[in-house]
């Protein structure tokens, strides 16, 4: 069964892939692409990466649509029609996709137990690390404890791309007069956004802080929280939505969520252990290990929330000058 | 039939990879430049967690009675990957704002002469 929905999905979304090409209403494209994104994250649960389908859901339909859709705004929605040459991209495309596909036939059969990639480490992250860390979600595990540094590199490109878009466009200047924008008639949508907008950000504190359990992470959290305060402007304003969380605490809070993550390992490398090695944060390494998670994930979360939201006060930021003009 | 099964998830990314390329090549409006490119990038997520598939294998959350799952590494990978993604299609974005602010246009043979307007 698995294998059949696996086909159909696959499918669907090369389908939705070829379509982009095709079609030259960019409004539809990035469209198309959100489609592409939800069904790629439904391929994941199919393929048992929950908290990748998460993160896809949230990030590549919902944070990367609106970012290209206020691109769009500001750029026009119709691709000109060009005289390129298409001939010589597809015979570069078609060797190389023979040569990837040529390839292919010697990877390990889908799914076997006995690939390679399943018998290096997982075993040690599959049997270990439930009782090394304590966490049942061993995605949580790898990513906050093993492979912590790898994560804050991570969270530090984040933040980085956050001051790279903000260098680039600025933020919004955060003024009284309160100009009356977003869809604040339609009073469908004021009254549903009220209402959920309290549920999607509980919604965010719930991954945040039960990520170490089931799915979910300060990664996701963090795009969650930043899709309340999205959809907060684009129904009330971006100017009201300035006052609630004004640019200039995110620009504090895009970076005291790295300062967050490296203070913790620099805690532990004061109690005498390795950098972001939570064991020795408490008596005993298990709730260590705990406490560590908790404090680097809270740090994840806070950066990533702000740098998304910044990101969208910069690009709604320009859309509105451009109104205005 | 055996062999299509065990290879078509790869094949469906080769496929993915290719359109991704394909766009990024052939496209002239740089907004969709910007799709092709996060195409080809979902193709690569596609097969981090194809490898990490087990059959019969359970999501990466330790519950009773369940014996195998599938690889949590990869999963570990391309969450972050994700993110990190979005953070970089996002000053994309940021920079054909700025071309079009600076050129007036996202088409990229309507620029490509015009760099004395700098």
């Amino acid at each position: 069964m698995t294998e059949i929905i696996d086909l159909v999905l696959l499918a669907m979304l090369a389908i939705t892939a070829l379509s982009v090409i095709f079609i030259k209403d960019l409004f539809t494209v990035v469209m198309l692409f959100g489609i592409y994104s939800f069904l790629s994250a439904l391929i994941f649960v199919n393929l048992d990466a929950v908290d990748v389908a998460f993160t896809e859901a949230s990030v590549g339909a919902g944070i990367s649509t609106v970012l290209m859709l206020g691109t769009l705004a500001l750029t026009g929605r119709k691709e000109k029609s060009s005289s390129r040459q298409t001939i010589l991209p597809l015979l570069v495309v078609c060797v190389t996709g023979a040569a990837l596909i040529y390839g292919t036939l010697d990877m390990p059969p889908f799914g076997d137990p006995n690939n390679p990639a399943q018998q290096h480490v997982a075993p040690r992250y599959i049997n270990d690390s439930p009782r090394e860390i304590g966490l049942p979600n061993m995605v949580t595990s790898v990513l906050a404890s093993y492979r912590g540094f790898d994560t804050l590199g991570e969270t530090a490109v984040v933040f980085a791309a956050a001051i790279g878009v903000l260098s680039l466009l600025g933020l919004p200047k955060q003024d009284r007069t309160l100009i009356q924008s977003g869809l604040k008639s339609h009073l469908v949508l004021r009254v549903v956004a009220k209402m959920i907008i309290p549920l999607i950000v509980l919604f965010a504190l719930y991954v945040q802080f039960h990520g170490d359990y089931g799915p979910g992470g300060g990664f996701q959290a963090g795009v969650i929280a930043a899709a309340a305060l999205i959809l907060y402007a684009l129904v009330f304003g971006l100017s009201v939505a300035t006052h609630v969380v004004p640019p200039k605490v995110l620009k504090i809070l895009a970076a005291l969520g790295v300062l967050i993550y490296a203070g913790t390992g620099v805690v532990s490398l004061f109690l005498s252990a390795n950098f972001l090695d939570y064991s020795v944060l408490a008596s005993n390494p298990v709730a260590g290990q705990h406490i560590g998670i908790i404090a680097i994930e809270l740090g994840v979360g806070i950066t990533v929330f702000a740098a998304m939201l910044s990101i969208f006060y910069a690009f709604a930021g320009q859309a509105e000058r451009k109104n205005i003009q | 039939m055996n062999f299509i099964v065990e290879h078509y998830n790869y094949w469906v990314v080769v496929f993915l990879m290719m359109v991704g390329f394909y766009i990024v090549i052939s496209a002239n409006n740089l907004v969709k430049k910007i799709v092709g490119l996060n195409v080809f990038q979902t193709s690569v997520f596609m097969m981090y967690i194809s490898i990490g598939k087990v059959t019969g294998g359970s999501a990466p959350i330790a519950a009773e009675g369940i014996t195998t799952y599938s690889n949590p590494l990869p999963h570990v990978l391309i969450l972050t990957a994700i993110v990190v993604g979005v953070a970089t299609t996002a000053v994309g974005l940021a920079l054909i704002v700025r071309i079009k602010r600076a050129y007036g246009t996202v088409e990229e043979n309507e620029f490509e002469h015009k760099e004395e307007l700098i």
